[in-house]
Parts: structure tokens; sequence; C-alpha cells
């Protein structure tokens, strides 16, 4: 039904004890997510949310004492990349970072970390993970999506919303929503996605949601022609971005002129995606 | 964040790079005194933070410390490209041999530290990319090992290095190296890095770029921002976390979310508009956070109509309508208001709203239009 988060998840939430972790953490369980445990070093023994959910000091404790197999981090971005470790030696396998702001040569060593053990990093600076129905890891909104028979992965937040809400009104459903992230540096591609979607026998159709920095997007539409069987409908953010300057996330940034968002749209378009012109168009693309 | 030239050099000569003897002087006589001091034969540079201050004069070499006076006075009132030369670095001029390029940045797409050496130096490495691309030898660094001893000989030999500097040269590669991991820095570039006449490699120009968000752990490097470079309602917006650069439309937008916030100056362009700002105001949207947005917004004089668009998620859509009403008594104005409010709790927010006499609207599409129609004296709907 879904691609990494569903009902089997039992999820840890990294500073859980937190303005950010505490009011999510309400959300998640609100919405049925399965979240079994929290970390605050220092906090080990307390309890939150009405005695809901038990806090341990660190990451490999709560993994002994509860078997979690999913962690969503909101520390601070000064200590986030630190929270990653901190989950990758416990043996988490899936770890989801909602944490904006951290440093970029933090990110490349966590990364390259993560990759000689083969655990997955999605994030950071992400909404996180839906799977309507089932579990919701990270924050994106529950109510505006439900279950269907469509794979949306993208680089943003709120233009994530506004597509999963637009399908909504045209009684479109999902089966996972994943937000991989706005950083320059992060931890899942599209690729990676699209590939996921591929296998997954329940998603028919696949949204993709990027915007101007980097060649993910054009990688993206390389992968597209030589593995994708299932049409992807597309839009990419940033065509009115001037050069050089930074757009909110730290990774939208057209530099020496690559990155455009008419390089990515002809990219995508050149392998048969049809790429909408405005996000509220991919909704009556697939109506 | 950019640093001047005379920055990014004092930092690479603290890593043992070897650098010109000099100094920065914001006036000509401290430019003639430093000359002075260093022999009178002086190349005179603007400190500014755009390129191509070379071929628009403002770098220039001076044979005495008269001449360096002379010069220093003309390019003090110089204005390249928009920005006013305030600083100008006086180094001892070095006689010339050969021009190298190094420089470390980022490869995002293979999440590592790459490192460029090129024969042809004094040359923007992204000209030389393009035109003769087998002169760029690069090496990409784990950046959980760090540069290894045998990349940098890899690349001096890629380059023809002479053997004889092989070693000055490694050094100088692992200087470059530190400097970039120990300022957080996203460039460190040598440009060029020159053999001079007496077969020393010294170090005659150099620039960096630092992450911003980085800069945390370096309260001495985030001291050397020079805000002249960026318009004042950016830095403004700074102070109040808000993420915002100002663009050359008509249009205010206020958004939240980057990903948003782009797509919104893109469908106001689709209906044949111009936004004015990519303004991004983050989850929440206190009234003072909102205030400080419209403020901003509206500093600029071209602005002729703003369009909120919030998606509320987790933030509750009457919230978001009581900070923009709140912000509204705060901050007087008679530039037309469109809101587009959807997500949790948007009907409260419309209804919120249209009692204080805003347009509101539905979709994306329909706020484009009516912000486009209000700002060209259209209809107020």
């Amino acid at each position: 039904m879904s691609i990494l988060v569903d009902k089997n998840t039992r999820l840890l939430v990294q500073g859980i004890t937190g303005n950010e972790g505490l009011f999510h953490t309400q959300h998640m369980l609100a919405y049925g997510t399965n979240v079994v445990a929290g970390v605050t070093p220092g906090k080990g023994g307390e309890w939150v949310l009405e005695g809901k959910v038990p806090v341990f000091d660190s990451v490999r404790i709560a993994h002994e004492a509860t078997g979690v197999n999913t962690s969503v981090i909101f520390v601070p971005a000064r200590f986030a990349a630190d929270a990653i470790y901190e989950a990758a030696d416990a043996g988490i396998l899936l770890i989801v970072c909602i944490t904006e702001g951290i440093p970029i040569q933090d990110m490349m060593r966590v990364r390259n970390y993560l990759d000689q053990k083969g655990i997955r990093l999605v994030g950071p600076n992400c909404p996180g993970l839906l799977t309507p129905g089932e579990a919701k890891v990270g924050i994106i909104p529950g109510d505006i999506s439900m279950p269907g028979n469509i794979g949306v992965v993208s680089r943003s937040g709120t233009l994530t919303y506004e597509v999963l809400y637009a399908l909504k009104l045209v009684g479109l459903g999902t089966t996972t929503c994943i937000g991989i992230g706005g950083a320059p540096v992060n931890g899942t591609s599209f690729i990676d996605v699209l590939g996921m979607f591929e296998a997954d026998p329940h998603t028919d159709k696949i949204v993709l949601i990027g915007e101007i920095g980097g060649t993910d997007e054009e990688k993206a539409a390389e992968f597209i022609a030589d593995h994708l069987t299932k049409p992807v409908t597309a839009f990419i953010a940033g065509q009115t971005a001037p050069p050089g300057k930074r757009m909110g996330h730290a990774g939208a940034i057209v530099e020496s002129g690559s990155g455009t968002a008419a390089d990515k749209i002809k990219a995508l378009q050149d392998v048969g995606v049809q790429v909408a012109s405005h996000p509220e168009e991919i909704a009556e693309l697939l109506a | 964040m950019k640093l001047h030239e005379y920055q990014s050099k004092q930092i690479f000569s603290n890593y043992g790079i070897p650098i010109p003897s000099g100094r920065v002087a914001a006036n000509a006589a401290d430019a003639k005194h430093i000359a002075e001091e260093l022999g009178g034969h002086v190349v005179i540079k603007s400190q500014i933070l755009v390129g191509g201050r070379g071929k628009a004069g403002g770098i220039r070499l001076a044979k005495s410390p008269q001449q360096a006076e002379d010069l220093a006075t003309q390019i003090l009132g110089m204005e390249i490209k928009g920005l006013p030369v305030r600083k100008i670095l006086v180094d001892e001029a070095a006689s010339i041999e050969t021009e190298i390029y190094l420089g470390i940045t980022n490869d995002r797409s293979e999440r590592k530290p790459v490192m460029m050496a090129s024969s042809a130096g004094g040359v923007e490495i992204e000209q030389v990319a393009k035109e003769t691309p087998d002169k760029i030898v690069k090496v990409h660094i784990d950046p959980l090992l760090g540069l290894r001893d045998y990349q940098a000989r890899d690349m001096a030999a890629g380059i023809d290095l002479p053997r004889k500097h092989w070693q000055t040269f490694g050094q100088i590669g692992r200087g470059l190296w530190r400097a970039y991991i120990r300022s957080d820095a996203t460039l460190a570039e040598i440009n060029p890095l020159v053999i001079t006449s007496q077969n020393r490699l010294l170090a005659v120009d150099g620039k960096m770029v630092l992450d911003d968000n980085a800069l945390f752990r370096h309260p001495d490097l985030a001291e050397m921002r020079d805000v002249d470079v960026e318009p004042e309602a950016e830095t403004e917006a700074r102070k109040y976390s808000l993420s915002f650069i100002k663009l050359d439309g008509y249009i205010g937008c206020m958004v939240n979310g980057a990903g948003l916030a782009m797509a919104t100056m893109d469908i106001i362009k689709l209906h044949g508009g111009k936004p004015a700002n990519f303004l991004d105001i983050g989850g929440g949207a206190s009234s003072e956070k909102v205030a400080a947005a419209l403020r901003i917004i509206l500093s600029d004089a071209n602005v002729k109509a703003v369009l909120f668009n919030i998606f509320g998620g987790i933030t509750r859509g009457d919230e978001v309508a009581r900070g923009i009403l709140a912000a509204l008594q705060e901050v007087k104005t008679d530039v037309p208001m469109i809101t587009r409010l959807v997500g949790t709790n948007a009907e409260e927010g419309r209804q919120i709203l249209s009692e204080a006499n805003m347009i509101t609207a539905e979709t994306l599409v329909d706020a484009a239009k009516k912000a486009i129609s209000a700002a060209q004296g259209g209809e107020q709907v």
C-alpha cells in the first residue's frame, strides 16, 4: 500500500520534549501513527502526552527497550548531525530528519557515513512522510490527503501540501507522500523514491515536485526514461527566481547558470513527463 | 556569506598559505603610507563583492607611493556594478611567471567536497570549464578522511607543475583544505596562485564563501559580513529570520514555505504580472512576524498590491488571519491586499479577513489574477 512507512512503523521521536517535537508527536499520535518512544538526553524516565510516550536518555536505550524501527528528528540544527549519527549507530535503519539549517559540511559527513552503513535518511529540511490511513512521520497535515494510488515525491513542504490538497479536492489519494527536503546535500534523492514507487504494486501514477538548484531533476528524468513504466507528472518551482540567490531552501539556487527551472522542465518533458505550469494543474492533469 | 579578498587572504595566511605583504585602507593617505612601507611598487585593489573588478578599472598598478595615493583616490571614488568602493587592498606587487588556479567547493551531486586545479589561472574557473575543460584537474575528497597527500601530488602532476614546487603546492593545498573545513566554507579559492620570478608560490588573489547555516559556530567570521552588498530590506529581513529576496516587479508576495513562495511568484508571472519579491514567513505567522514582513514588502515603492498566500497546515488559518489583521493595525497602507487561505480552519480565517475588507481568493490562479488586477488599479472585488 505504501513505501517506507506504514502501520508496521514503530516510531522514535528524537527531541520529543522540545516545542516542535512535542507538538508534532501529538499530531502523529492523533493520526494513528505508532509512536512508541522518545529521546531527550537528560530526561530519561519521564513520560509525555499524558503518559502515552516514554522518554529515554539515548537512542540505544530506547531501541533496546522498545524495538523502534524508524526515527524522526526534531532537534535544533546545531545538534541535528549528532542526532543522526546516534540513530545510525543504534541500528535504526530509517531516519527522517525534519530539521532545517544543518551546515552543509555536516551533511556531507553524515551522508558519507550513512552510505557506508547502508542506512536510509530522508531529509533534512523536509516535512517527512505520510502514508494516508496508516502513518504520518513528520509534519505533513494528515487531513489533506487520503488513501489512493498516486505516489508523491517533493523537495518542498507547503507546496506539496498544496498539491495533495488539490488532488484530494478532485477525489484523488496517495499511497505515500514523501518530502525529500530542500537541502543541497540530503539523504534520499528523487531517483531512490522513483525506484520505490515503481516497485510498489499499489502505486499507479507518480507526482514529482522539484525546484531550482542542483541536478536531481535532470537525473530523475534519465532514470524515468531508463527504468519507469508508470506515468509521471511534475511541477518545477522557481521559473522566476533570479540567478545566484538562495530561494529560502539552502539547495534552491541557480549557480553558474546550472540548475534552472527551464533546464529541468525540458529534461523532464524530453522523456515524456507531463509538466504542469502551476501546482493546481497537477490535479487537473491527473483527474 | 561572501568574504572580501583581504578577509579571505587573511584566513588563508592563518593556515600557512603564503600571501603578498599588504594591508587594507579606507582612504588615499593610508594607501600612500602602506605603499611607502612596501617599497613603492604596489597593486591597488578595490574590495567589493562582485566579479569583474579588473575590467572595471578597480585593480591598478602603482610604481610609487604618490601614484598609489592618486590611484587610491580614483578607485575609492568608483562604483562597480552599482556598489561603491569603500575599501582598497594595497599589496606588494609580485613579478608573476606563471598563474595557477586552486580551489575547493562542494559538489552537491557527489555529496563530497571537490578540489580543482588548473594551469589556466587568473581566469574564472567557470570560463576555463567551458572553453578548455581538459585544463582542469579535479579530485573528490572524502569528507570523513580529508585531503590525502597523494591527492595533492596527483593534482600538481595533473597540471604539469614542475616537481620542485610539489612540496610547497602540497602545503598550500592542505592549508586551503583546513581553511575550507574550519571556516565551514562552501568555496575557498586561490586565483591566481602564482609562481614568482623568485620561484616562490604566492596566493595573489583569494575568495571565500561561507555557509550561512554554520555561522553560529564562527562568531568571529560572522562579524565579517559586509551588508553593503545586499539591499537594505534583505538585511532587515534577516533580523526577523525571514527569507526575503527583492525582485524588480510590483506585486508583493508573502507566503509560508519556500517552494510555495517560488510557485506563487511563478504563477504571477504566468498570468502576466511581475512579482516584487520572494518572501517565506516560515511556519506559524505571528502578528509580529507578519507586520515585519509587511513593512519590508511595502518599503519598496514599486509595490502596487500584496498577495498573501498561506497554506494552513499545522498552522491554523484563523490564527494567520488574526496575525494579518493585527499587522494591518500596525502598518497602515492603501495598497490593496489579496489573501488566499487554504487548509486547516481556512473558512474561519476567510471570514475574519472579509470583515476587514480584504480581497480574498480561493485558488492560486484566482489569487494571482486578482492581485494583478488590483495592482493595475482594476476592480477591487
